[in-house]
C-alpha cells in the first residue's frame, strides 16, 4: 500500500523523533531531512519495516552548497513492494563531510558512495572499500566541488592547451 | 610417382648415370615444390578470398571487391602487404621460440600434402601408412601453437595456446577412432588404396556403406573442425575474448603464416574426408588410353568434393557461435569418444555379419541422403520466396557486386 | 595506474601431489574487443575459472555533470547525447523532462508523441546493438552484421529526422527540435513491416541455437532480491522476473495512452534471472517497441512541436528527480536549480552503473568466457558508467 511523504514521516517520527524533519517540498520531490549520524539507522528502519519496505536505493547524489556551508547527500528510495517513494536529505559540514554508510543496507550504495567520495569528498564511515572510482587514485582534490581548482598538470601532462586559434 | 620416374629413365629422358634413388629424390622434391608453391600456398590464399566473399554474402554485405575482378587478388595484396610489414618481436618474449613457432605450425600443415592425392597418378608419395602419417604430422601444430602462446609472454596468448593444445589433443581421439572403421573396411592405411576400394557412384562410397560409417563421417568432420581451430571450436583464437589468442603478439608475415595454416588446413580436412568417405577422385569412366584427360577429370572431381567441405566449414563458421572450454571438452570426451567407439565396434560387427556389405543398405542410405538434400533445397526455396526476393536478387551469390536492396 | 587498490593475495595451494599452484592475475584491459567500451577488469583466475573480477572504471569519465554547471540549460542538451551515445534520445528526453518539471512547462501533445516515437526507435537502435554485440561476443559474427544492417535503416530514418546518426540532439526544453519530415511516417511504417519479420529471423538464427543457449543459460543467475538490492533496472531487472517498467508503473509523456506489454524473464531455457533471460527480454522488447511506434504514428495529433521557452531559461530554485525508461532501464535525473541560467547540480543515475557494480558479486566461479557473456547480457556501455 503506497504511503505518501507525510505518513512516512509520521512512522519515522515515532521512532526517531526529531532526527527526521517534517516533509518539505511537494509531490514526488517532497524530502525529509535526516541528521547525518542517524542516517544508517533510518535506512535500516525504512528497509525492514513491513509497511515501508524500501528495498531499493534508487539514487544517491551529493550536492555542494558552498553558500550554506554544507554538502548535501540526497537519497531517493523506492519500494517495489508498495510502490512508494521517499527522498532523504542529509547535510554534512562542508569542511569535513562525514556521513555513515548505508552500503550495508542496500548494495547499490557501495558504488554510489564511492563516487560521492571521489567527486565531492564525503567520507562514508563504515564503508568496506572507500576509494576513488572515476578519477585516478592519486588525483588531488574533489572535482565536483564548487571551489575545485583544476591542477595545472598531472604526472607531467599539462591540463591546459594553447588555443588552437592562435596563429 | 615411382613408376613415372622409372618409365622416364627407361625411355631415356633422364640420364641413368645418376643412381635411381637420386632421381626419385629429385622428382619428389620437384613435385613437392610445385605442389607447395603452385597449389598449397595459392589454395590457402584463395580460400581466404572464398571465405571473405561467402562470409560477406551471408552477412548481407559484399566482401572484398576492389583488388582484381570481384576482389580475387585481395589475398595476393594481403600477402605482399604482410611481407613488407615491420617485424615486431615483443621485448619480453622468448625470441627463439617466438620466431620458430609459426614455422612449426606451417610444417605441420604442409607436410600433410605429401600423402594427399590429387588424382589417380598424382600424389607425391603414396605411403603405405598414409592416413596414419597425416594424423601424426598434424599433431605438430599443437607444439607450434603452444610455443606461440608461451613465447609471447602474454597471459592471454598463454590461455589461447593452452586451450588449443587441450582441444587438438582431445579431438585427435575421436578423429582417429573414426578413421579406424574405414581402415577396417579396406584393410590398408594407404590413401590411394582407400580410394581404390571405393567407387565413383555415391552408393559405392564408404559414407553410405553402413550406418556406422555415416556416423563416423559426422564425428570425423566435427573433430577435424575442432583440430583446425574453426568455429564453433575457435576458442584458441576467440576474437572476442582473447583478441587473437595465441597469435596476439604476432604481426606481419608470422601472423599470416598462422592463418595460412588455418585456411589451408580446411582444404586438408576436405581432402581427407573426401578420401575416406566420399570416394576420392573416382570417376565413372576408365579412360585408360587418355592419361591426361583422366587425371584432369579425377583432379576436378577430387577438388570439387574437397572444396565442398571447405565451403561447409566456412558456412558453419559464420553461422554458429563458439562453445566454451568446458563444453568443448565435455562434447569430446563424454559424447564424441563413446560414439566413435560404438562406430568402430559397429563397423567391425557389420563386417563380420555381412562380409560383402549390404547393397540394399547402401542404396537406402544414398536415397536418404538424396531426400535430405532435396528437402534442404526445398526449404531454401521456401525462404527465398517468403522473403520476397526474386532470383536476380538472391543474396547468397558470392559474385554479386552490389548490395541487395529491399 | 597499475594494480594500486587491487592488491590481492596470491593464493598458493597445495593439492595432494604436492604441486604448488598460483592464481593468475589477468588484466582484461581498457582495450579489449568485448568490454563494450573502455572498461577494465582485474581478473583473478585459477586457470579458466575466475575467483574474482574487479571492475576498474573511469576511463571514459568526461565530467559531464560538471559541464552542466557551466554551459547552461539549453547548452547542455548536446552533452546529454554523449552520456549514453548508444541511446541518445533518452538522455535528451530526461534532461528536457527535468528542466520542464522545474519550470512547470507543459509540452504540446504533438511534441510528446514525437518524443515517444523517437524514444522507441532509439530503443530499437540500442537493443539491436546490444543483441548484436552479444552474439558477436559469444562468437557468432553473422547476427551482429544483420543487426547492424537493420540499424543502418534506422540510421537513415534518424538522419532524416534530426540530421544525425548517433548523437541526435533532437529534443529541446519544451518539445522537440524539428517536426516529423513529410513522408517520414510512411518510411517508418515500411521499416517496421520488414523489421518485425527480421526479429523472427534473428530468433531462428541465433536466439534458440543450442550452442548459444548453452553459453547463456544458467550463467550469472541474479535473483530478484539481488537485482533490487543492487538497483538493477530495465531488461536486467525484468530478466530476473520483476515486472517493473517506468513506462507502465510510473508513466510519463503519452505512455498512458499507448497499449503495450512488458516482457519479463520466464527462465525458459535455464534458471530465472540468467543471462539468457536478460537477452530474450530485449528481443521481446523490440517487438513491443514496434507496436508502440505504430500506435503513436496513428494517434499523433497536429499542433506545435515546441512550447514557448525563453532563450534565457531560468527555472525557479528547487530540485527534482525525473525518471524514464531508457534502453538500459530506469534512468534517473536529479537536477538542482538555483534560479540562475546555469544548473546547480545535475546527477545522472544510469542503469549500467548498477550493472557493473554487480559484476564482482556475480563473477565468482564463472569462467573467463562467461565474464564476456555476462558483460554483454547486462548491456553495459562505458559512457553511461563513467559519464
Amino acid at each position: 500500500m503506497p504511503l505518501d511523504a507525510a505518513r512516512i514521516h509520521a512512522r519515522l517520527a515515532e521512532r526517531f523523533g526529531d532526527a527526521v524533519s517534517a516533509p518539505a517540498g511537494q509531490g514526488r520531490d517532497a524530502w525529509l531531512e535526516v541528521r547525518p549520524e542517524r542516517i544508517a539507522d533510518v535506512a535500516v528502519f525504512l528497509r525492514d519495516e513491513p509497511d515501508l519496505a524500501f528495498d531499493c536505493l534508487s539514487n544517491l547524489s551529493g550536492v555542494d552548497y558552498p553558500k550554506q556551508g554544507h554538502i548535501q547527500v540526497v537519497y531517493h528510495l523506492f519500494s517495489y513492494r508498495h510502490r512508494h517513494w521517499i527522498v532523504l536529505k542529509v547535510n554534512a559540514l562542508r569542511d569535513d563531510p562525514v556521513v555513515p554508510t548505508v552500503s550495508g543496507v542496500w548494495s547499490h550504495a557501495n558504488w554510489q558512495e564511492r563516487e560521492c567520495f571521489d567527486l565531492l569528498g564525503v567520507r562514508f564511515t563504515g564503508h568496506p572499500d572507500l576509494r576513488r572510482l572515476l578519477m585516478p587514485e592519486d588525483w588531488p582534490g574533489h572535482p565536483l566541488r564548487k571551489d575545485f581548482v583544476e591542477p595545472q598538470e598531472y604526472h607531467g601532462i599539462s591540463t591546459s592547451r594553447e588555443s588552437l586559434l592562435k596563429v | 610417382m615411382q613408376e613415372l620416374v622409372d618409365s622416364l629413365i627407361a625411355s631415356g629422358l633422364l640420364p641413368d648415370t645418376v643412381p635411381a634413388w637420386a632421381h626419385y629424390l629429385a622428382a619428389m622434391l620437384l613435385f613437392g615444390g610445385i605442389v607447395v608453391f603452385g597449389f598449397v600456398l595459392p589454395i590457402a590464399g584463395i580460400t581466404t578470398w572464398v571465405e571473405r566473399r561467402v562470409m560477406g554474402r551471408m552477412q548481407s554485405r559484399i566482401g572484398p571487391n576492389r583488388v582484381g575482378p570481384a576482389g580475387f587478388l585481395q589475398w595476393l595484396a594481403d600477402g605482399i602487404k604482410n611481407l613488407l610489414k615491420e617485424d615486431i618481436v615483443p621485448r619480453a618474449a622468448d625470441v627463439p621460440l617466438f620466431k620458430l613457432a609459426p614455422y612449426v605450425v606451417i610444417v605441420g600443415f604442409v607436410a600433410t600434402f605429401v600423402v594427399l592425392p590429387f588424382s589417380g597418378d598424382l600424389i607425391i608419395a603414396d605411403m603405405n601408412v598414409g592416413i596414419l602419417y597425416v594424423t601424426s604430422v598434424t599433431a605438430l601444430v599443437v607444439v607450434g601453437i603452444l610455443m606461440a602462446g608461451w613465447a609471447s609472454n602474454n597471459k592471454w596468448s598463454l590461455l589461447g595456446g593452452i586451450r588449443s593444445a587441450a582441444q587438438i589433443v582431445s579431438y585427435e581421439i575421436p578423429a582417429g577412432l573414426s578413421i579406424f572403421p574405414i581402415v577396417a573396411l579396406t584393410g590398408t592405411l594407404s590413401m590411394q588404396g582407400i580410394i581404390r576400394a571405393q567407387g565413383p557412384h555415391p552408393w559405392q562410397w564408404f559414407l553410405f556403406d553402413n550406418p556406422f560409417t555415416l556416423c563416423a563421417f559426422v564425428v570425423f568432420f566435427v573433430s577435424a573442425l575442432a583440430e583446425g581451430n574453426r568455429t564453433p571450436f575457435d576458442l584458441p583464437e576467440a576474437e572476442s575474448e582473447l583478441v587473437a589468442g595465441f597469435a596476439t603478439e604476432y604481426s606481419g608475415m608470422r601472423n599470416l603464416l598462422f592463418f595460412m595454416a588455418e585456411w589451408g588446413n580446411l582444404y586438408v580436412i576436405g581432402a581427407i574426408v573426401t578420401t575416406l568417405f566420399l570416394g576420392g577422385w573416382q570417376i565413372p569412366w576408365a579412360l585408360d588410353g587418355q592419361p591426361v584427360l583422366r587425371n584432369v577429370l579425377q583432379f576436378g572431381v577430387f577438388f570439387a568434393k574437397a572444396y565442398f567441405f571447405v565451403f561447409l566449414a566456412i558456412w558453419l563458421r559464420w553461422t554458429l557461435p563458439r562453445v566454451r572450454v568446458d563444453q568443448m571438452m565435455t562434447m569430446c570426451w563424454k559424447y564424441l569418444v563413446p560414439i566413435a567407439l560404438v562406430n568402430l565396434l559397429g563397423t567391425a560387427v557389420w563386417m563380420l555379419v555381412f562380409p560383402e556389405g549390404v547393397p540394399a543398405v547402401r542404396w537406402l542410405l544414398t536415397l536418404g541422403a538424396g531426400v535430405a538434400l532435396l528437402a534442404f533445397f526445398w526449404r531454401v526455396r521456401h525462404h527465398v520466396v517468403a522473403a520476397g526476393y526474386g532470383l536476380k536478387q538472391l543474396s547468397f551469390n558470392p559474385l554479386a557486386t552490389r548490395r541487395v536492396e529491399w | 595506474m597499475g594494480l594500486a587498490g587491487f592488491e590481492v593475495e596470491i593464493e598458493r595451494s597445495r593439492n595432494g601431489g604436492g604441486v604448488v599452484t598460483e592464481d593468475m592475475t589477468l588484466n582484461m584491459g581498457p582495450q579489449h574487443p568485448s568490454t563494450h567500451g573502455v572498461l577494465r577488469f582485474v581478473v583473478r583466475a585459477d586457470g579458466e575459472v575466475m575467483k574474482s573480477a574487479v571492475p576498474d572504471v573511469g576511463y571514459l569519465h568526461r565530467s559531464i555533470e560538471k559541464i552542466a554547471e557551466k554551459v547552461g540549460w539549453h547548452g547542455f542538451i548536446p552533452y546529454t547525447d554523449r552520456v549514453d551515445y548508444v541511446a541518445a534520445m533518452f538522455c535528451n528526453h530526461g534532461w528536457a523532462m527535468a528542466a520542464e518539471k522545474l519550470a512547470g512547462i507543459e509540452v504540446p501533445k504533438r511534441a510528446e508523441y514525437c518524443r515517444v516515437i523517437a524514444d522507441e526507435l532509439c530503443r530499437l537502435h540500442s537493443h539491436l546493438l546490444s543483441v548484436g554485440s552479444m552474439a558477436m561476443d559469444i562468437g557468432a559474427f553473422t547476427p551482429f552484421t544483420h543487426a547492424i544492417r537493420e540499424r543502418e535503416y534506422l540510421n537513415d530514418l534518424f538522419e532524416e529526422l534530426c540530421g544525425a546518426r548517433l548523437t541526435f540532439h533532437y529534443m529541446r526544453i519544451g518539445g522537440v527540435g524539428w517536426d516529423l519530415p513529410p513522408g517520414w511516417a510512411e518510411k517508418v511504417l515500411a521499416f517496421l513491416d520488414r523489421f518485425e519479420a527480421m526479429i523472427d529471423e534473428y530468433n531462428r538464427l541465433i536466439s534458440y541455437n543450442k550452442i548459444f543457449v548453452e553459453r547463456l543459460a544458467n550463467v550469472a543467475v541474479i535473483t530478484a532480491a539481488e537485482a533490487i538490492d543492487y538497483n538493477l533496472v530495465g531488461p536486467n531487472l525484468r530478466g530476473s522476473g520483476v515486472r517493473y517498467d517506468v513506462r507502465k508503473d510510473d508513466p510519463y509523456s503519452v505512455y498512458p495512452e499507448l497499449d503495450f506489454e512488458v516482457p519479463v524473464g520466464r527462465g525458459e531455457m535455464g534458471t530465472l534471472g540468467d543471462s539468457f533471460d536478460r537477452y530474450i527480454v530485449r528481443m521481446e522488447e523490440m517487438k513491443q517497441s514496434c507496436r508502440i511506434i505504430r500506435q503513436a504514428l496513428r494517434q499523433i495529433p497536429k499542433g506545435p512541436v515546441i512550447a514557448k521557452v525563453p532563450r534565457n531559461f531560468k527555472p525557479p530554485a528547487g530540485d527534482c528527480y525525473v525518471r524514464l525508461e531508457s534502453a538500459r532501464g530506469d534512468m534517473g535525473w536529479y537536477v538542482v536549480s538555483d534560479g540562475t541560467a546555469f544548473p546547480h547540480r545535475c546527477k545522472i543515475r544510469t542503469g549500467s552503473f548498477s550493472g557493473i557494480s554487480i559484476i564482482e558479486h556475480v563473477s565468482r566461479d564463472l569462467m573467463i568466457a562467461d565474464l564476456v557473456a555476462v558483460i554483454a547480457s547486462l548491456d553495459l556501455v562505458a559512457p553511461e558508467i563513467d559519464r
